[in-house]
């Protein structure tokens, strides 16, 4: 029994994702290797050796997968498949668009977005948008399973893994990359951030999320939106936290006019502490918040900003 | 060019699910259900489509009890030409979905098929992936934007941290995001003519797909409660609070 862990990048930057997804892996109690795979990634190869748990990392360094595209990405782990009874990745975007395809290459269930491992069989998921959690059991002999990273630590440091080059270069005829559009931002990534702020309907256009910058700036923290704000084009998709958008679970959540659905608790619940600020009392973000603030946000925002 | 769509019957994604008092499952008895909202954007998606004279036919799909014949109405009264249900009472796997839609799409030969990239019911975001693997076809997932051309589609894809661009070639596979479109609403004139548009039944078993379980529900419970938080009165309580009591600034 091995596991293959598939590291997630974003071609130069290894994601916190990866050693959170480590860390899962571990705890499947078998030896972990990782599979880094991509264009010119050994500086990010060498990081995944210091992950503690890591026993050997696996380099596909080859131009084939230098945009991580589901097709070859999928028979890229299918051909080392043979060697592990688990294989595991981080439920990002990525892990999400090509671990499903490993699995029916391999004819198994994919269990999707473990948020705890109960044995190396069972394992814990948040189904119906985190209102209820399901544990469920793989019946196949390999397990393909994603992994809320939210949900676990990062691994501390070790002593360097050995490298192995993978040589296969699997070119892909099914798809082509075409451009990538990359949000600018100076702010942490909404995931990997220890404060989050966001905004929903109630911040009523797109310009007034700029009330959110000088809060966030003074905090460090990560802006974000419900599906709502998404919704109404006030802010693009990437920002949703939500059932349908990004899973967070910082120290510190602050909601914006945001009332609480169902879609967008299932993203931000686990979070330590939840500030709700709303000026509906019924609102049932703050039947989840830890401090709530029935006020207009238009008065508060450029309070809190000055008293922090 | 036809596109299939393979719709799923969820619950309503304004009900909030109960857990069974026994931790057997969730309860679904007398919930209102509805379409996948992200079934109602690959419905949607089709259809414009074929107003833009793209596709030439639309044909939605779905799996599972008579009930879910409800849904096929629904996306034949929104513009699908015509239905099909693989009926089973089984309760399946996005493989064993994967599997059936493998053999409608053999069967329909579809240039695209576009599905929502994940249901809200048990939020596995796996059935369009699998079914891209199963039938050897590109896939564009989470799309926010789907350009056909001749013998491809361009397909925007949202993505961590912004938005990728792929080409597919036809015949290929989508799955739909939020921001695609904004679903349009049946109106009545259409929902009386979806009555007498064709569904064609098909027996799930007669599709000779082994639909043996691969996972087994050990149980189900209630995620953990938040304790109640606490009203505060104005700014400077709210940071004084999170300073010295909450301790995260």
């Amino acid at each position: 029994m091995k596991t293959l862990v598939i590291a997630d990048h974003d071609n130069g930057q290894l994601k916190p994702e990866t050693s959170k997804t480590i860390n899962a892996a571990v705890k499947l109690g078998f030896a972990v290797d990782v599979l880094v795979q991509g264009a010119d990634i050994s500086a990010m190869a060498n990081d995944v050796a210091l992950i503690d748990g890591v026993s050997c990392v696996l380099v596909a360094d080859s131009s084939a997968y230098a945009h991580q595209l589901a097709e070859n990405t999928a028979d890229l782990v299918l051909s080392l498949a043979s060697d592990y009874s688990h294989i595991v990745a981080s439920a990002t975007t990525t892990g999400k668009n090509f671990m499903p395809r490993v699995a029916a290459l391999l004819d198994v269930a994919q269990i999707s977005e473990i948020i705890d491992v109960v044995d190396a069989e069972t394992f814990k998921r948040p189904i119906y948008a985190g209102n209820a959690i399901a544990t469920v059991k793989s019946l196949d002999t390999k397990k393909v399973i994603t992994v809320r990273a939210s949900s676990f630590d990062l691994q501390s440091d070790q002593a360097a893994a050995p490298l192995t080059t993978i040589d296969a270069n699997l070119e892909n005829q099914l798809s082509n990359f075409v451009s990538v559009e990359q949000t600018e931002s100076e702010r942490p990534e909404l995931t990997a951030a220890d404060v989050v702020i966001s905004g929903g309907r109630g911040m009523q256009n797109g310009e007034n999320f700029a009330l959110l910058n000088g809060i966030a700036d003074k905090l460090g923290a990560a802006i974000g939106a419900s599906r709502a704000a998404v919704d109404a084009g006030f802010v693009p998709n990437d920002m949703q936290v939500g059932q349908t958008g990004k899973i967070v679970a910082p120290n510190l959540y602050i909601a914006v006019g945001i009332s609480g659905a169902i879609q967008h608790l299932a993203g931000m619940k686990d979070s330590k502490v939840i500030v709700a600020i709303n000026k509906d009392p019924d609102a049932p973000i703050f039947q989840v918040a830890d401090y709530g603030l029935v006020a207009d946000l238009f008065d508060v925002l450029p309070e809190l900003e000055t008293a922090l | 060019m036809k596109v299939l769509v393979p719709i799923k019957r969820v619950i309503d994604y304004n009900v909030k699910a109960r857990v069974k008092s026994d931790n057997s499952d969730v309860d679904l008895t007398n919930v209102k259900m509805a379409m996948n909202p992200f079934c109602e954007i690959a419905i949607e998606e089709a259809i414009r489509l074929k107003e833009s004279g793209t596709a030439t036919e639309v044909v939605a799909v779905t799996i599972g009890a008579k009930a879910s014949q409800e849904q096929l109405r629904t996306a034949l009264a929104l513009g699908a030409d015509k239905a099909i249900h693989v009926e089973t009472d089984e309760k399946l796997e996005s493989l064993h979905v994967a599997k059936l839609l493998a053999k409608i799409v053999e069967q329909e030969s579809p240039e695209l098929v576009i599905l929502g990239k994940q249901s809200i019911d048990s939020d596995n975001n796996q059935t369009g992936q699998m079914l891209a693997a199963l039938t050897n076809r590109g896939q564009g997932t989470f799309a926010s934007k789907v350009d056909v051309d001749s013998g491809t589609v361009k397909v925007t894809r949202e993505v961590d941290g912004g938005l990728q661009t792929v080409e597919l070639k036809l015949p290929a596979i989508v799955t739909t995001d939020l921001r695609l479109n904004e679903p349009r609403y049946a109106s009545l004139p259409n929902i009386m003519k979806a009555k007498r548009k064709p569904l064609e039944v098909i027996a799930a078993a007669s599709l000779g797909v082994d639909l043996s379980p691969r996972i087994q529900l050990v149980s189900v419970n209630e995620p953990a409660k938040r304790s109640g938080g606490i009203i505060v009165e104005d700014v400077a309580q709210l940071v004084e609070k999170l300073k010295t009591e909450a301790k995260v600034i």
